[in-house]
Formats: C-alpha cells, structure tokens, sequence
C-alpha cells in the first residue's frame, strides 16, 4: 500500500482516539467540580495541560484561565490543534482522502461526527448542555471504531489504524497519570480528603472507573490507580495494553525491525515499572517522562520506516 | 395525476423523446408508456429512491466554496435520454473515425509535420497553440496514440442534426457519472431493463484497463497500473477514486510517485518503492513534471517526461495530446479526416468562424448579437460569450479581447440544442441537454454505448456543466429491432 494512505490511516486514527480521550477528560473533570466543595478551587488550566499538552497555546490566546475559557479550549478551539473540533476535522479530512480503502459508512460516520462537533459546540461550551454534548462525541467515535473493527478488512491499512489509535492512546493515558490528580489542585491546603474523588475522576477519565472495581478489590488509593492505568495489560485503555497492540499491528508489516524493537522495549519498561518506588520516592514524574519521550520515539520510527520521507505530517 | 404526453410541448425545439405533441419516437415508446402508467405519487416514489441511491452510493462532486470543500450530491434526472440504435451506429462511427483522425495529427505535429507541409493546416496555428509542447517533439508513444481517452461532446440542433461540439483531450470527465447514473436508473426503473433492449456501458472501467495495460513498457508481464490525482480539492476527485477503484489501480498523487535513476517510475509504498509501468494521469500538462514544464508544480513529477521520452512508462494520455483540444484546430478536423483517412466526416463540426481570419473577423464583430464566441483554450464553459443573451457592454468587451488576441476566439452561431423531458420542480418541462460519449484509443478503439447526457436544469439554459448548475441523465441506446 501507498506510504501516504498508511500515514493517513493513522493520523486519523490518532485524531479521533485523541477527541474522544479529549471528550472524556472534559466530562469526568466536570463531573468532579461538581462534587467539589466550592472552597476547593479546581485548576482548569491543570485539564487543559492533561488533555493536549498545549498550555502555551492557550496561554498566547487567553488571559483568564477560567471554566469557560479552558472548556471553549478543549471542545471548539481551532488554535489548539488538539481540541476535539480540530481534532475531527482533520480525521476527517485524512478520512476523505482515503475514502476508497475504509468502507463508505465510515467515511459517512466521520463526516457527520465532526459536522455534529461543528454545529453543536455552541451547546458544548454551556453547562448544561456539556454532557450531552461530549456523551454524543464519545458515542460517535466509538461507532467509527466498531465499525472499522467490524467491517473492515484486517489487512496493512487495518493495522495503521488500529496502530495509530493504541499508539494514541498510550500517550494520553501516560499524560493523564502524569499530570493526574495532584496537578489538578491549584491550592494543595487540604487535599486529603478529596483524594480519593480524584482519583475516581482520572479513572473516569479513561472510562476506567467500572473497570477498575471489578479487578482492584481495595479502598481507591493512588497507587493502585496509577498502577491499573499503567499496567493492567487486560484493560484496553491502560497503557500496557495499547502497546501490546501497537506491537501486534506493528508485527504485520513489513520492515518492522525498528519500530519493532522500540515498542517492545516500552511495552518491557512498563511493566517492569515498580510503581510502588516510584510513588513513593516522587520518581513517577520522570518515568512518565521517560515514556513519553519512548512513545515519540515509536512514533518518529514508524514515519520514518513507512510514511513518505518528504511530507511527514506534524505530530502536534 | 398521471403524465399526459399531449400536455407536453417541446416546440421549437427538436425532442430526444418525443417527435410532436403527443408522439413519441419509437425507440422511446416503451418508456414514456410507462411513465404515463404511473400516477403521480409512484413517480415522486421514484424521484426519491433515485436520491437516496445516489447519496448512499456517495455519488458526489466537489464544490470549493466558503474556504471549505463540500461534496454535492450529483443532480440527476430520472427519465433516460433514448438514442435508437441505428442512429447511435452512425454516430460511433463518426467518432471513430474522428478520433482516429486525431491522433494521426497529433503524431504528425510532433514528427513529419506532414499537414503544415502540404498546406491543409497552417502551421502557425501550432505555434500559438497554449496546448502545443515543443518537449514532445520527436516522441512516439506505444502504437502512435497520443489521445487514449477522449470526450466529445455532441449537440443536436433544432432539425436533428448532431453536430460534434468539441473534443476533450487533455483530461475530460464525467465517465464516472455514466456508470452510476446508469446503477441508480437500474434501481428506479428495473421493470424496463426487462422489457427494453438497453445496450451496456459496465465494459467501460475493463477497457479502460485494458486500454492502459496495453501501453505499459512491460506488457508480458501483469502491469502496475496508477491514476494519478491532484488530489481531493479537485472537483473530479470523486471519479478518480471511482476510476481507481474499479480497475483495481493504485490512486496517486505526484508525491507518491518519483523517477529513479534508471528513467523508471516508482511509487513509494509502505514496503518500499514499486515500479508503476502506466500512469493514467488526470493532471493537466503544465502540472505533470516541474522540470520539463511548470517548475513551481507541487503536484506533478519530476522526471516523468524524461522516463516517458524513454519508454519507461506509459502515459494516458500523452503529454502533448492536447494540441488538437483547440476550438481553432477544431476547426480543421473535418480537413484531418479528409487528408489521413481520405474519408468524408461522418459526423459534421458545427460551422466555425475563426477570428484569425481577418474576413471571418469582420463577421464575427458585426454579428456578435447572434453568435457564441468562445477562447480557443477553456473548457467549463468558461469565458464564453452567448450573444443572445449579452448585453451590449459584454458584447464590447468581447469585441476589445477578439482584437486584441484574434487567434484565441472562434464563433459559432447560436445553437438551438434539443431537449428531453425533465422533472423539474415546475413539473414535467423540456430542458435542454448535450452528450459527452467516451472514446478509448489503443490498439482497439471503443465507444461507449451513449455516454453521459448533462442537462441544463434551469428553465431556457445552455448551460449543462455541474459546476454551474447542469444535471444529468441516463443515456440509453435502444435497440428498436429487438
């Protein structure tokens, strides 16, 4: 197949894996500020910095880092390249050039997701009609997956997909145990109490919540959460599984030696990680960090063993 | 309300369906019965299962407008363009015969130069052609073909003649909307598929394959076929995707493509590059190689000219090919058929001034009110004159440009295209309509049974492009016999 389908395939399945994680995180922080007593002020800007990583963008574009503006960031903003319109659109736009090797529903799926993004993010940015707003996203882009999961033959342009959506989602769910809980705090007075309210809202944000009660048979501590979100390899959404089927996507293709390698080694460091230390000893930062930088580096791999040496799109 | 054929009136002008009021022609007997047999309510039915079946085919084309891409869906009439088969027999024929003729003097342009020789075309013609490249000079593509597709897009006037309007040799479009306008009608109307003997066009998308294969430098082997795109932004996206598809052809854009240092093509895949043997390109000329012509082309490759000079690859259709796709050298295919075939044309040009001629000038600019006037080089319908319909500051404007670049305008007079009946928003009304049939040139040459018929949609308009408003229709070819 033609290097630029496969680097198409994939972006699109980046960017939609990437508004749906966007959309979730969006719901289960504002399903905690609910719960939140109002002395406990909740960073917004602490969601903006999990969920896209772009918080210079929007210092350049915002002076006030309030609900509404961090909220307009997140769901309809075209400066971040990371807000979930951005991010349908250009799905979309990969969709449309590649309409002739996804089945036609999927291409319809995909036009109407974003048209619905588009039309609707005014009703998004209220509060009352966020959840609706976002469930429908979450909906949508899970459609588009089942869909190409069902109907589509597992073949090169299959793998790409399902490559670019695990590769996807281990960096957002890596970034969300990173910046977590603690950094959602703007004022750290008292934060004991709440502890475990957000570590249920990052569970939540990774629909992980359910999930979790049925395997973690203890009282919710930070631990274990970051210990599921990282290593449970049957949860799809934790970052072990996603590498584990990056891996198996990347197995199938040709020339596979380097990206190959480099999955396989990230997939062995978490986890081999003793979560336990690394809490305990405030290493987890730097390990996050660390990974990130292996998931770059899978992905800068993957460009330059498949995709067209001349255009290789921006990773942002 | 059932249709009442005698309620119908196309006059003054010439019907493809109906002969006078009331009459209709015989090879369109069985579907206007028909129609008539439905009641209203079963031909809304119609109209809409038509609708849905092209927007679930995803049957579309491209509009830029408000800075975004938007895919329309294509407009489509349900009630079929008849052509009987005996007449149809005459005018493949004639489209033969004329594109054979076209490629002689394509391949003599760029060689011998015999034409200019023996006076027939004046050779400056040549040298003003926009279309004309001196990088092909020399060149002699697999079997002496240039033009591989061609579209030409045919016209009847008010007596039923069918005059050939012009013919489509860079990169003509719409064959793709043949086929499936062909695939809805078969849905809506399926009933008269059975009782009707409508000749085929589904051979169409093999030919063109075997048409491509043909050309390829490797012909033992089985060859890599690719349509070369522009990409989505253009509006005949849809069609190569479409083309692509049903050959089983790799769908390209110049950045998958580069020429190695053997003049050999290569497309780069995700197992590394892969030799194309034949482009089927649906780039114009000017984009194709930045470094034989447009250098700031981002679409095109650099070095396909010099791997096709070497015979590396084939390209359909060739560079150069689009030299005789001049409404002034128009003018002189009826002569081309007469000098390379010795033959008389079977189908007539319409009568043609050319403003290059300083007596035909001075009866153009006098009678600029009742004529068409049109640049040698568009196509689109675009920058054209309807004197009829101008005012007199057009008509002044149009005047300053003839004088000023006499070479780049033809005239013609002012057609009065037949028409079909159409259901249009005010009911059943005659619009007026063309066809572009579809020609494919190898070793064989094929016709396509019909072609695609584009309607004006708008009540007294000429003008069918979709990209102002056109509509289509299916084309049948019935055998009356049968």
């Amino acid at each position: 197949m033609l290097s630029r389908v496969a680097e198409r395939l994939y972006w699109m399945a980046r960017y939609i894996e990437r508004a749906e994680n966007t959309a979730r995180m969006t719901m289960a922080f504002n399903t905690l500020a609910l719960d939140m007593p109002r002395t406990v002020e909740l960073s917004w800007r602490g969601l903006v910095l999990a969920a896209t990583g772009a918080d210079a963008i929007f210092d350049e574009h915002y002076q006030r880092e309030d609900e509404r503006n961090c909220v307009k960031f997140l769901i309809a903003d075209s400066y971040n390249p990371g807000s979930i319109l951005s991010s349908l659109r250009a799905a979309r736009e990969n969709m449309r050039t590649t309409r002739d090797l996804v089945p036609s529903e999927a291409w319809e799926i995909a036009n109407e997701l974003y048209l619905f993004a588009r039309d609707n993010a005014d009703a998004g940015l209220t509060k009352r009609g966020r959840f609706d707003y976002l469930t429908s996203v979450v909906r949508r882009c899970q459609m588009l997956t089942g869909l190409l999961a069902g109907c589509m033959s597992h073949d090169a342009a299959y793998d790409f997909i399902r490559l670019g959506r695990n590769l996807e989602r281990a960096d957002m769910t890596s970034r969300q145990i990173d910046v977590g809980a603690i950094r959602l705090l703007a004022r750290r007075d008292d934060p004991e109490p709440y502890e475990g309210l957000l570590w249920i809202s990052v569970l939540r944000s990774q629909s992980a919540f359910q999930m979790y009660r049925q395997h973690v048979r203890r009282r919710i501590n930070g631990v274990d959460v970051v210990r599921f979100l990282l290593q449970d390899v049957p949860f799809p959404r934790a970052v072990a599984h996603a590498l584990s089927r990056a891996e198996a996507a990347i197995e199938c293709l040709p020339r596979n030696g380097i990206p190959l390698r480099l999955v396989i080694q990230a997939r062995r460091h978490v986890l081999d990680a003793d979560v336990d230390g690394l809490v305990r000893d405030e290493g987890l930062h730097g390990f996050i960090d660390q990974m990130q930088r292996e998931i770059a580096g899978i992905h800068n791999a993957i460009a330059a063993t498949w995709f067209p040496a001349d255009r290789v799109q921006d990773a942002a | 309300m059932p249709i009442d054929w005698k309620a119908y009136d196309p006059s003054p002008f010439y019907d493809e369906l109906i002969e006078a009021r009331g009459r209709p022609r015989a090879a369109a007997r069985r579907i206007t019965d028909y129609l008539s047999s439905l009641d209203d309510a079963e031909i809304q039915a119609r109209k809409l299962a038509a609708e849905h079946a092209i927007v679930e085919m995803g049957i579309s084309f491209t509009v830029y407008a408000e800075g975004e891409n938007i895919d329309r869906a294509w407009p489509f009439d349900i009630i079929p363009r008849v052509i009987a088969r005996r007449e149809w027999a005459r005018i493949e024929a004639g489209l033969v015969q004329r594109m054979t003729a076209l490629n002689c003097f394509i391949d003599d342009v760029y060689n011998a130069q015999r034409i200019f020789a023996d006076g027939v075309v004046p050779e400056y013609v040549i040298a003003e052609s926009k279309n004309f490249r001196k990088q092909c000079l020399g060149a002699s593509p697999p079997h002496r073909v240039w033009a591989h597709v061609c579209g030409s897009d045919l016209v009847r006037d008010r007596d039923g003649t069918v005059y050939v309007l012009e013919d489509n040799l860079r990169v003509p479009s719409g064959v793709s909307y043949m086929l499936e306008n062909r695939q809805v009608t078969k849905r809506v109307f399926p009933e008269l598929f059975e009782s009707t003997s409508i000749l085929p066009v589904d051979e169409y998308t093999s030919q063109l394959f075997d048409m491509l294969a043909a050309i390829s430098p490797r012909p033992q082997d089985y060859p890599s076929v690719a349509v070369l795109t522009p990409g989505i932004y253009n509006s005949a996206y849809f069609e190569h995707a479409f083309l692509a598809q049903r050959m089983g052809a790799h769908l390209v854009e110049g950045a998958d493509l580069c020429v190695g240092d053997d003049d050999c093509v290569y497309m780069r895949t995700i197992s590394g590059l892969e030799r194309v043997d034949v482009i089927y390109r649906r780039i114009d000329d000017d984009f194709l190689d930045p470094e034989a012509f447009r250098s700031d082309s981002l679409l095109g490759v650099p070095g396909l000219m010099r791997a096709w000079r070497r015979g590396k690859v084939g390209l359909a259709n060739a560079p150069g090919a689009g030299v005789a796709d001049d409404k002034v050298i128009y003018t002189y295919v009826p002569a081309m058929i007469e000098y390379y075939l010795d033959q008389d044309s079977i189908i007539p040009n319409v009568p043609t001034f050319r403003c290059v001629d300083a007596k035909e000038r001075a009866h153009v600019l006098e009678r600029l009110e009742e004529l068409v006037v049109k640049p040698a080089n568009e196509s689109g319908g675009y920058g054209m004159l309807v004197g009829p319909q101008s005012t007199k500051k057009q008509r002044a404007e149009f005047a300053q440009l003839i004088e000023k670049d006499p070479r780049n305008y033809i005239a013609q007079p002012t057609l009065g295209l037949s028409v079909a009946p159409t259901l249009c928003d005010e009911g059943l009304e005659p619009r007026h309509l063309d066809l572009r049939p579809f020609i494919l040139q190898g070793v064989r040459t094929d016709v396509t049974a019909g072609g695609l018929t584009r309607v004006a949609m708008r009540k007294g308009s000429l003008v069918v492009n979709s990209s102002q408003g056109g509509g289509s229709k299916d084309t049948w070819i019935v055998d009356e016999e049968d």
